[in-house]
């Protein structure tokens, strides 16, 4: 019958509209609100200097959440992204030898095959997604290590350090950077037939199994394209910090990652990618701590916070199984 | 006519056919139980023979009580992974009871332990209610708890620069001592294993775990409490995450404040290679042992050799992980098409 | 004495009256035969026994007592207990601990005595001819034996009335006799059985009284002896003998134009899978449409999606042109000109979560675009085109397809479908759950598709709506096919002769 027309006739506002629009946007609220308060309470919170320095910290967590989106999007998850980027972050040094150019080819190599090892194991071998991504959680690091014998080195060259810490027209590179991968995955979630395709799967993968899509081709595509991005933010972040320490780059930004993705709205069920929204779930994580910092509170404090939303934003992210 | 004939030959086929399955589901059984240990055994014979100093008692004894702590981390692990959860949120905790035992230690022998095991059991409480009455994925309930645990941790210890030390002489000589040349940790923790066991296997709650990790569904139709159980198992994570935090202080003499040990990792490693399920349903205590020691072995063997790294451990884990991971899953359908 | 009793039931579920004023009595001491095809609102009254659902309108009584379950729990406590077809244990739990979970034995200590738990469940399961090693793996056993399993849980724990749903249908013979030999047990205890099945030689053999559900009512109860096998299936199926003359009740035209010697579109030729399908071979010309026939369970729905490549064969062929697909994965038969319709449109059908667009242009994506760039406005033409011919009501293309009513949703698969240009059409049961107006617009869509010389297979329930719609039927049972009707044989009195006739010969058989 007409369901077009009751849904139409529906309250405006109603609990069930509400928890339905929360999720989705409940997060550009909080930000107004956050940066409403910062306005009024926060002394020089929007000079340049000091967006610049946040911008810059949130820059490999979105080019992190960007791929973690694509795999969350097929009702999957990658637990190994902080080890592949510490894995980029060893191999960096060791090929600087052979040019700039180089060095990046082998670290984005390097995020290649992790993502065929994770995509095999889920795709073909048929494992959990959260099984799959354990061993490379557990052992990535410490290959990282192993390749770096497990000592920090200072990485001295100019053109990688100009991605890390160079400006262009006044924005820093690493910036302009995150929003090109924002920009690419944007495009690629709405116009690509990859991009329908991953929706698809993580919306009904029988469904799509059967409508004659080569599903495990597209789920093992979405794992490397997830391991890359991981890749080209650890490369990142030694070009920034001029210095590869697989101990520390990327420590626990599978939870950061993670966190901005479901704050920013994209279900955990699958089957729906918000790629604005995993940005702004970024810069909302990114703003309570810069908020907490200037207003005098501790590290440990904001940690604890920060608990507290992403058990929060899941908790009305969660799955309603009632229907 | 002939219906009977095909009759008395399908009987043999199907008598036949059920033979075989059970004895693939012996052997694979056995694989899945024992694999850990066979190998544990092959390592310590090539280390016994590769190594002189390896083949010591003093060299055992290194290695049980280095194992101590993540040997108990594991047990709660056990539990959880058996119902089809994980608990990623230990290795704060353990840092986290490390340090409240330290500060707890100036009231004495007792609030040491008993310290720790309440700040710990209580985040336990709290995964476990999450997870169990909210459906929000175990992995992330446990993720946003290890950050949370070390913001906790970071606060009583002044951001990290305070480092409380053992003040209690009887902690001290609890985690220094020894009896019979085994230091007292791996004693309290042998005890800790057995009523594990007793518990895992030999009452209903143990059931109970299988049973939710082994279908949730069937699980609550069959009468079992799967919520409550489920709260139980993070609960008892939470604890003897505490507990080993515990008895690292008292090892060390001091609450160290170090962040991102990756306890849990080793510890789900420890587990898995012992032959439990990721997946839940299915899994032993006495493969978590062999599986701790078979990484505390090579962990041991990394160090005889010397300039090797210590993140050889890892990698070998995650190896080792890998290979258990995948053969479990064909292990588990070789199990099921027969 | 009535032991439980559904006295005027309802059910409404969005769009669906699951259950319709239903009233169903069981005695102390009855086998029940609860029978009627999907969708008859026999799950859902099996639902409402055991506190899954409550009824929206009606009562239970049970011993007597006005009743009322609010959890599975409650009705198991009360002594429902329910066997279901996916058995419901915990696969990798031993057969012991299965047996007693919960109830374990214990000795002085608390702790649970596991000798006397594996003495105890051998003896208890040598009754049930289950013989095995009890402390084996539940799921490493065969399907029969942890079926048996369940039953004997269900026993154990004072059941007065069990439910058994389809208990044979993994069952070997042998295990089926052994089963009966159980149920006729219980029934000398006084134990009251529901039993719903499709397999009409049993439920002849074991069962006391019957009642029939057809579009969530009672169309028929009571003894089933006094129930001729012919007029079962035909009260089932939805057509009382005497009305069978037939006056054109669908939106089928009848009659396509085939070219008697035209190459078959399709051919599949002896299609093996274990245990389910045996030797199945039929041939599809274009511009056919070719029934199905059969009850639930007979390998209508296995033997489509084995041709679509989303069902395991063992052996056998599916051409399509003759081209032998060899074993196609979903991927290759769509790619040859294959496209399945199947049968659960939610969980194998649509991608809910996503709009029409998308599930119209799924299929196709890379035919809509270039260099993996999608063209929006190539898809639009396609979409609106479909939407326009298959009058598909939504708000518009960007809908929801969750929000759609079942006949629009089953649009919008069939556009799907459509739109990947088939060469053949394998439809399960195209116009179940959707409302009548919706079901013609289908039906006369098929005809259209059939006459622009598409390859059709039919699987439908409705006995009216697969002797109309089809040229020819082909009859399965138990996986295999058992007989074909064409010409002036294909009619609903033919199609019940034959279904019943195949039940008979297996009876004698045995």
């Amino acid at each position: 019958m007409s369901e077009a027309t009751a849904v139409a006739t529906r309250p405006a506002i109603s609990p069930a509209r509400i928890r339905a629009w929360l999720p989705a946007y409940g997060v550009y609220v909080a930000i107004a609100l956050l940066m409403l308060f910062n306005v009024l309470f926060t002394p020089n919170f929007l000079a340049w200097s000091n967006l610049r320095i946040q911008l810059i910290q949130m820059a490999p967590i979105v080019i992190v959440a960007l791929g973690m989106a694509l795999v969350i999007g097929t009702e999957g998850i990658d637990l190994s992204v902080g080890a592949v980027m510490a894995l980029a972050a060893a191999l960096i040094p060791l090929y600087l030898g052979y040019g700039v150019i180089a060095a990046i080819i082998v670290s984005l190599i390097a995020g290649v095959l992790v993502g065929l090892i994770n995509g095999t194991l889920v795709a073909k071998v048929g494992l959990q997604p959260i099984v799959a991504t354990l061993a490379l959680f557990v052992g990535g690091r410490g290959l990282a290590l192993v390749i770096s014998g497990g000592q920090l080195k200072d990485v001295r060259n100019e053109d990688l350090i100009y991605l890390g810490s160079g400006d262009l027209l006044g924005i820093p590179v690493l910036v302009w950077i995150a929003a090109l991968m924002v920009l690419i995955v944007g495009f690629v979630v709405r116009r690509t037939v990859f991009g329908r395709r991953l929706l698809a799967i993580g919306g009904n993968r029988p469904a799509t199994e059967l409508a004659g899509v080569p599903v495990k081709r597209v789920l093992i595509t979405v794992y490397v394209v997830c391991s890359v991005l991981a890749s080209i933010a650890g490369l990142l972040a030694v070009a920034r910090i001029q210095s590869s320490d697989a101990s520390a780059v990327g420590l626990l930004i599978e939870l950061s990652a993670i966190t901005a993705v479901v704050v920013g709205g994209t279900p955990l069920t699958g089957g729906r990618v918000r790629v604005l929204g995993t940005v702004a779930g970024a810069l909302l994580m990114q703003l309570v701590v810069a908020t907490m910092i200037k207003h005098n509170l501790q590290p440990s404090t904001t940690e604890m916070v920060q608990a507290v939303i992403i058990l929060v934003a899941v908790y009305v992210a969660r799955e309603r199984k009632t229907r | 006519m002939t219906q009977t004939v095909s009759d008395h030959e399908v009987a043999a086929v199907v008598a036949a056919d059920e033979r075989r399955a059970e004895r693939i589901d012996r052997i694979v059984g056995l694989i899945q139980r024992q694999g850990a240990l066979a190998v544990l055994v092959v390592v310590v014979v090539i280390g016994s023979v590769a190594f002189p100093n390896f083949r010591s008692f003093d060299n055992a004894a290194t290695i049980l009580i280095a194992a101590a702590p993540p040997a108990l981390i594991a047990l709660g692990m056990t539990f959880v992974i058996i119902t089809g959860g994980i608990d990623l949120s230990v290795g704060s905790l353990y840092v986290l009871g490390g340090v409240v035992s330290a500060y707890a230690s100036q009231w004495g022998l007792l609030p040491a332990f008993l310290a720790p095991l309440a700040v710990c059991g209580l985040i336990g409480v709290l995964n476990g209610a999450l997870i169990a009455y909210s459906r929000m994925a175990p992995f992330i309930v446990t993720l946003a708890a290890l950050l949370g645990a070390r913001g906790l941790m970071r606060a009583i210890s002044d951001e990290g620069s305070t480092t409380y030390l053992v003040e209690n002489d009887a902690f001290r000589a609890f985690g220094t001592g020894s009896f019979l040349g085994i230091g007292y940790p791996v004693w309290l923790v042998a005890a800790v294993f057995a009523l594990g066991m007793v518990l895992l296997s030999r009452t209903r709650f143990g059931h109970a775990v299988y049973a939710v990790g082994g279908s949730e569904d069937a699980a609550s139709l069959m009468g079992v409490a799967v919520r409550r159980t489920k709260v139980w198992v993070y609960v008892m994570s939470g604890l003897l995450a505490g507990l080993a935090g515990a008895i690292n202080a008292a090892k060390l003499g001091s609450g160290v404040t170090v962040l991102g040990t990756g306890m849990e990792l080793d510890a789900i490693a420890a587990v898995v290679i012992g032959g439990t399920l990721l997946t839940g349903g299915a899994g032993t205590i006495a493969g978590t042992i062999a599986g701790v020691l078979l990484l505390g072995v090579i962990q041991n063997m990394i160090n005889q050799v010397g300039n090797v790294p210590s993140s050889y451990q890892q990698v070998i884990s995650g190896a080792f992980l890998a290979v258990v991971v995948v053969a479990q899953t064909y292990l588990v359908k070789l199990r099921r098409v027969t | 004495m009535a032991l439980l009793e559904v006295v005027d039931v309802s059910k409404v579920f969005p769009g669906v009256r699951a259950l319709d004023d239903v009233s169903f009595t069981l005695q102390a001491g009855e086998v029940h035969a609860l029978v009627g095809e999907n969708g008859a609102g026999k799950s859902t009254l099996i639902k409402v026994l055991t506190g899954v659902y409550q009824p929206d309108a009606g009562s239970l009584r049970y011993r007597d007592e006005a009743a009322r379950f609010d959890t599975p729990m409650d009705a198991q406590r009360a002594g429902i207990s329910t066997i279901y077809q996916e058995v419901n244990l915990i696969p990798l739990m031993s057969v012991a601990h299965n047996l007693f979970l919960g109830r374990e034995p214990r000795n002085a200590l608390g702790l649970l005595d596991e000798g006397r738990m594996h003495r105890e469940a051998s003896e208890i399961l040598l009754r049930y001819g289950v013989t095995t090693d009890v402390r084996r793996q539940l799921g490493t056993l065969a399907l029969g034996a942890q079926q048996m399993v369940a039953l004997a849980r269900a026993v154990m724990i004072d059941a007065k009335v069990v439910i058994m749903d389809e208990p044979t249908s993994s069952l070997e013979p042998r295990e089926v006799s052994t089963l009966f030999g159980v149920i006729r047990d219980l029934h000398a205890q006084g134990i009251g059985i529901v039993y719903v099945s499709h397999r009409l030689d049993e439920l002849y053999q074991i069962c006391d009284a019957v009642t029939i559900l057809r579009d969530g009512k009672v169309v028929h109860t009571g003894k089933l002896a006094d129930l001729e096998r012919i007029r079962l299936v035909s009260l089932m199926l939805g057509r009382e003998m005497s009305a069978v003359r037939r006056e054109g009740f669908t939106g089928f035209a009848g009659g396509h134009a085939t070219a008697a010697d035209a190459e078959p579109v399709l051919k599949v030729t002896d299609l093996n899978s274990r245990r389910r399908l045996h030797d199945i071979s039929f041939s599809v010309r274009p511009g056919e449409v070719v029934g199905l026939g059969g009850l639930l369970g007979a390998g209508r729905s296995e033997t489509i999606k084995a041709i679509g490549g989303a069902y395991p064969i063992d052996g056998g062929t599916v051409e399509v042109d003759g081209r032998d697909l060899k074993r196609p994965t979903t991927v290759q038969a769509v790619k040859a000109g294959i496209a399945v319709q199947p049968e659960d449109r939610k969980a194998e059908g649509l991608v809910a979560g996503l709009s029409v667009r998308e599930n119209i242009a799924l299929a196709v994506l890379p035919r809509l675009s270039r260099f993996g760039l999608v063209s929006d406005r190539r898809i639009d033409e396609i979409v609106r085109s479909y939407m326009d011919r298959l009058r598909i009501k939504a708000s518009g293309p960007d809908q929801r397809v969750g929000d759609l009513s079942g006949g629009n949703q089953q649009k919008v698969l069939l556009a799907r479908l459509l739109a990947t240009r088939p060469k053949v059409l394998l439809l399960d049961e195209p116009t179940r759950g959707i409302d009548v107006g919706a079901k013609a617009e289908v039906q006369s869509l098929i005809d259209e598709l059939a006459a622009e010389g598409l390859g059709v297979v039919l699987v439908s329930s409705d006995a009216e709506e697969l002797v109309e719609g089809a040229d020819r039927v082909v009859v399965l049972r138990d996986g295999a096919v058992v007989g074909e009707l064409t010409g002036d044989r294909v009619t609903t009195e033919a199609l019940l002769e034959t279904i019943a006739a195949a039940a008979e010969l297996e009876e004698t058989n045995e």
